[in-house]
């Protein structure tokens, strides 16, 4: 595959940015590089990004196999349109980066893995409050409308998964880049190795680094002695000190840092959108690992009530990466 | 399963010092109890990593034994006391799971207890065979992404722009 991946010389690099489940703040932050997004205009052929080009997929089908050369993919997998796509951008592309959290490890879209498709649709369509459907429509996957003429004809619509999944959960990924979104110079950084044709071996992490977060938070760090957790909304932190030595449940000891500790800085603590460290599986159960070692209870009566100030431990550790965790998904009724 | 009887498989980590010990001590004495438990020794029942006890249930276990010393007896001083902290937290997280507290278990056994060691595999081999099998791997996402990653390795056929049906029933399953 290492020849698949780099760039002939005979053109510019071909690049193309896409979109699946996500919020956009992955297209902001390549925005963010602010001027040096002329130097790439310059640098690079951008064939496709739906954000800023018109182009469409028909143009993405019409072009031969492998011809774009680098395509970053943001955005997780929950649709029929998003598997699609990134099947079409595989073909497509002789490297395939899952940009962002949510292609690398599910993301925020992925919390909805602890819901069932028909709950998620139930309580969007029917039960939210503001929402008035007596007849109980919900989206349908094939639908029969009449046109302005009078015909009937049939719609096929992407179709509404089950789980969401990660970008390598559904084709081969060359590269990931992860963040929520991956900081601005961190993605000039992968950029201008993609301009550069300086792209390590296949499977690196990029626009990272191999440390936690906590090498890039300049706060003095104390013994911990824990009574327990509070919730950062519910305190003031103390900027000069560890958030997690004032019991803050902060994940940047279980997190992958090269993001420059931004929360930190702003005294929020890490929620740990840059993904496991390296060699680490299951980045939410390595961090449960160590805020629960923190805790200085012994009794178990102690212990439990020390854990009760974590009271949503899956949201807490898996709030960037349900997807990418080693269950997956929950198990809810219909799944049982 | 001869008699048609659920097996549920459990997984065992077992502190060296004391419940290896002790779970030897049962094995010496003759004391009959299930053999349901595949029990792995490890230096303390600290260094067991919750990833090490998803992994198992993950991967086909349908419960985790996790034994120690009894509190205050630990070689190392306060690893069991570390155990305690994360394995509760990890039952919480569990139950948002869907997974039940009962298959991850934490038990103090020591040395001497080999008698105590068979009667909590006993009892937790009969919970879980009331539970049932957890068969988490139903819950994971199909290898498609494997499969294709296969195609390659082999210079089989790369992936072509070709309509495929990524039908909810076919690519979403599960």
């Amino acid at each position: 595959m290492t020849d698949a991946t780099s760039i002939p010389a005979a053109h510019k690099p071909r690049l193309a940015l896409y979109w699946a489940s996500s919020c956009g703040g992955c297209e902001v932050t390549v925005l963010d590089i602010s001027e040096r997004i002329l130097d790439l205009a310059a640098r690079a052929d951008i064939v496709f990004w739906p954000a800023v080009l018109d182009v469409k997929y028909e143009d993405v089908h019409a072009m031969p196999d492998r011809h774009i050369d680098v395509c970053l993919f943001n955005g997780a997998i929950r649709t029929d349109e998003n598997a699609e796509l990134a099947r079409l951008l595989r073909a497509k592309s002789r490297t395939l980066i899952a940009f962002g959290s949510c292609a690398v490890t599910g993301g925020i879209p992925s919390l909805a893995n602890n819901y069932s498709r028909d709950s998620i649709l139930r309580a969007s369509y029917i039960d939210s409050p503001t929402t008035a459907n007596p007849a109980g429509v919900l989206p349908q996957h094939r639908v029969m409308v009449s046109t302005d003429s009078g015909a009937e004809v049939e719609l096929d619509l992407p179709a509404f998964h089950h789980s969401v999944r990660t970008l390598a959960q559904t084709v081969p990924v060359d590269y990931t880049v992860p963040g929520c979104p991956p900081v601005a110079d961190q993605v000039w950084n992968v950029l201008s190795a993609v301009l550069e044709g300086r792209l390590p071996a296949r499977g690196a992490v990029l626009g990272a680094s191999n440390k936690s977060v906590c090498e890039d938070c300049l706060r003095p760090r104390h013994e911990k002695r824990l009574q327990g957790f509070v919730r950062p909304h519910l305190t003031k932190p103390d900027p000069s000190h560890c958030l997690l030595d004032q019991g803050i449940a902060c994940l940047g000891p279980a997190t992958r840092g090269g993001c420059g500790a931004p929360c930190t800085k702003a005294n929020m603590p890490c929620r740990g959108c840059y993904g496991a460290m390296p060699e680490v599986d299951d980045q939410g159960l390595k961090a449960l690992s160590a805020l629960a070692s923190l805790l200085e209870a012994r009794e178990p009566k102690d212990v439990e009530r020390a854990i009760a100030t974590i009271p949503d431990p899956l949201g807490t550790f898996y709030r960037f990466g349900l997807a990418a965790s080693q269950l997956f998904r929950t198990r809810t009724q219909e799944d049982a | 399963m001869a008699d048609g009887k659920f097996e549920p498989t459990i997984v065992g980590f077992l502190c060296r010092w004391c419940s290896y010990t002790g779970a030897d001590l049962a094995g010496t004495s003759r004391v009959k109890y299930p053999p349901n438990v595949v029990p792995i020794r490890v230096m303390c029942s600290g260094r067991v990593d919750p990833t090490l006890i998803v992994r198992a249930l993950a991967k086909g276990a349908d419960g985790v034994l996790v034994a120690g010393c009894h509190p205050g007896d630990c070689h190392y001083d306060r690893g069991n006391y570390s155990t305690l902290r994360r394995h509760t937290l990890l039952t919480q997280l569990l139950r948002q799971f869907g997974i039940e507290p009962e298959r991850v278990r934490l038990e103090w056994v020591s040395a001497s207890e080999g008698d105590r060691w068979a009667s909590v595999v006993r009892e937790m081999t009969e919970e879980i065979r009331k539970l049932g099998p957890l068969n988490w791997k139903a819950q994971l996402p199909t290898a498609f992404a494997a499969e294709v990653e296969a195609e390659l390795a082999t210079g089989g056929a790369p992936l072509r722009d070709e309509p495929r049906d990524v039908s909810v029933a076919q690519e979403d399953a599960r």
